[in-house]
């Protein structure tokens, strides 16, 4: 369990995230869903200690990151930003680590074959690859065994191999009954592996909730209508409260009303219809219309100071 | 939820303990290259300097006027060792400053401390770890020193281990280079930028502090006296100077008081800082 009440965390006079409060599960992954620049890599910072939060609090399983006995036997984290010495092998790499917590020999050569990396395990670490440097990031998360995991991106770098591998990694831990804290700027992403989202923009909450409601939510299906009597039927719908944009002289699309909806104006005015088709919207498009709110505020004011908008959706 | 495989690693043991940080600490120490380089360019400086400086002291000595003479032969002891170590205490420098200004250059100062939160007993762990492997190889490399130059000043200066505050100066020179590599990380981890730190440490031993006697009157004497290497090198002769301020022993306690008081702001500065 994860709770983050109020963060704010300023760098000089730019906000990187302001008064975020939220609460991660266990047994379920939980994405972390926000555009590059977001605030999510800064939250997670704030999460495990690595940076101080200016105003609010965050915890895990109840305590500070800081007040763990034993942090890596309860968080494993994999960050951004890589944190391993590139003179160092991965195998040297993860067993300093692992003695801070007296966790023993057998334990690091586990995760490298968890992993994949048991073969090059004495080799320096900098000359992995983006790929297996995320590999290694992520042996030291398993470390310890921890009942929490927070994952900054787990995916960059990765083939689509190493995708699956991971998305179904996550599956399990959560299926396990961990927490999964997992951050993306990838929509689509997030939509195949999180359960959960929690979506930011500038900083702030966006949204809180399953992904099925955020994409039911923010998606804008349009409905593409073929008819003779384009005209006539555009104003019917516009009567209805739907929003029209002309298609060429005998198409419309139209959003706000079903298709459903629209054959029964049809039948009403006694028009012809000659197709109706529903047209999902991407979840790329859900994302983006959902942050634009924040975006076009920041491209406004310039710095996104002003402490009276409210960006949320929520 | 399987509460066998969650949590069933936390709060089994207690605290992490400081020896697991000396474990993790000399794990890291020693599987980088850099310290190897290092360690090996301090013995090889300081055992190949001394052969060479001190065959020139004898090849030159009737070239010698009076007065260096009899400096020579008053404290051989402190020329052996004093030959070598002048060069080779910038590899104590390097490696103080490397074993934590890597870990920011690197990132692994974040891996570090997601594993020690608390921060401060991390810096202690490896400034601990960081003395003693410093303080072996130096104590070798002294001794070394000691045997290599002895025989060969033999004619002119002798010299034995037993003499009046030989053997201080041989292990003193050794503490010196341990306390000298403490400080340099201390600086190392204030700037957290090797090539700050290298050039800071390495400035403030070979520029700066010497550049502090020309300050006129006694301010300079002073604070000439006080700057933590000028005090710390005092350990590495046998005889007093007539002008010394500080007796050996006293300089090296303010060496030390130095570092301690350097590394106490890196500690606090490394709780404070975001990483």
């Amino acid at each position: 369990m994860i709770e983050a009440k109020n963060l704010t965390k300023r760098y000089g006079d730019k906000i990187a995230v302001q008064d975020l409060s939220f609460t991660v599960k266990p047994g379920v992954v939980t994405g972390f869903l926000g555009a590059n620049g977001a605030g999510k890599s800064t939250t997670m910072r704030l999460l495990l200690g690595l940076d101080r939060a200016d105003e609010g609090a965050s915890s895990i399983d109840g305590r500070r990151y800081q007040d763990l006995e034993r942090p890596l036997s309860t968080v494993g984290a994999l960050l951004e930003a890589r944190a391993v010495h590139t003179g160092r092998s991965a195998y040297s790499h993860l067993l300093c680590l692992a003695q801070t917590q007296g966790i023993g020999k057998k334990r690091v050569e586990e995760v490298l074959s968890t992993v994949g990396l048991q073969d090059v395990a004495k080799k320096r670490a900098g000359g992995f690859s983006l790929g297996m440097g995320q590999r290694l990031g992520l042996a030291a998360a398993l470390l310890g065994d921890p009942a929490v995991l927070i994952l900054d991106e787990p995916v960059n770098g990765l083939d689509p191999e190493g995708i699956l591998w991971i998305r179904n990694l996550m599956k399990q831990l959560a299926a396990e009954g961990r927490t999964v804290f997992v951050s993306s700027h990838l929509m689509n992403e997030m939509a195949v592996t999180a359960e959960h989202l929690i979506v930011i923009g500038r900083g702030r909450l966006m949204a809180d909730c399953s992904t099925q409601e955020f994409i039911d939510r923010a998606r804008k299906d349009a409905v593409l209508v073929q008819s003779p009597d384009a005209d006539a039927l555009a104003q019917a719908i516009a009567r209805a409260g739907g929003v029209v944009t002309p298609n060429g002289t005998q198409e419309l699309i139209v959003a706000d009303l079903d298709a459903a909806r629209i054959g029964e104006i049809a039948a009403q005015e006694g028009l012809v219809l000659h197709g109706v088709t529903t047209q999902r919207g991407s979840l790329e498009e859900a994302f983006m219309e959902l942050t634009r709110e924040s975006v076009e505020y920041s491209a406004d004011t310039g710095k996104g100071t002003n402490s009276k908008v409210t960006g949320g959706s929520k | 939820m399987t509460a066998t495989t969650v949590g069933r690693t936390t709060g089994t043991a207690g605290r992490v303990s400081f020896v697991n940080l000396l474990q993790s600490e000399w794990t890291k120490i020693r599987t980088v290259r850099s310290t190897v380089w290092s360690l090996v360019l301090l013995l090889a400086l300081f055992l190949g300097l001394t052969a060479i400086l001190v065959s020139l002291t004898v090849a030159t000595w009737d070239d010698t006027d009076a007065e260096t003479q009899a400096l020579i032969v008053d404290d051989p002891a402190a020329v052996i060792l004093g030959s070598g170590f002048l060069v080779a205490q910038l590899a104590v420098c390097v490696l103080g400053v490397m074993v934590i200004a890597s870990e920011y250059s690197t990132g692994m100062i974040r891996a570090s401390l997601l594993a020690v939160p608390r921060r401060v007993p991390m810096l202690a762990a490896k400034a601990t770890v960081l003395f003693v492997l410093c303080l072996g190889v130096s104590l070798v490399s002294a001794f070394g020193s000691f045997f290599i130059g002895a025989p060969i000043l033999e004619e002119k200066a002798p010299v034995a281990l037993g003499d009046p505050g030989v053997l201080r100066v041989v292990i003193g020179t050794a503490l010196y280079l341990a306390v000298l590599s403490v400080l340099a990380l201390a600086v190392g981890a204030l700037v957290r930028h090797t090539a700050a730190g290298i050039t800071g440490i390495i400035g403030f031993v070979l520029v700066l502090a010497p550049l502090v006697q020309l300050i006129p009157g006694k301010f300079g004497e002073y604070a000439h006296a006080y700057l933590p290497t000028e005090a710390g090198i005092l350990i590495g002769q046998t005889q007093q100077g007539s002008d010394d301020l500080l007796s050996p022993w006293q300089g090296f306690g303010v060496m030390c008081l130095w570092t301690v008081a350097l590394l106490a702001v890196a500690g606090y500065l490394l709780k404070r800082r975001d990483a």
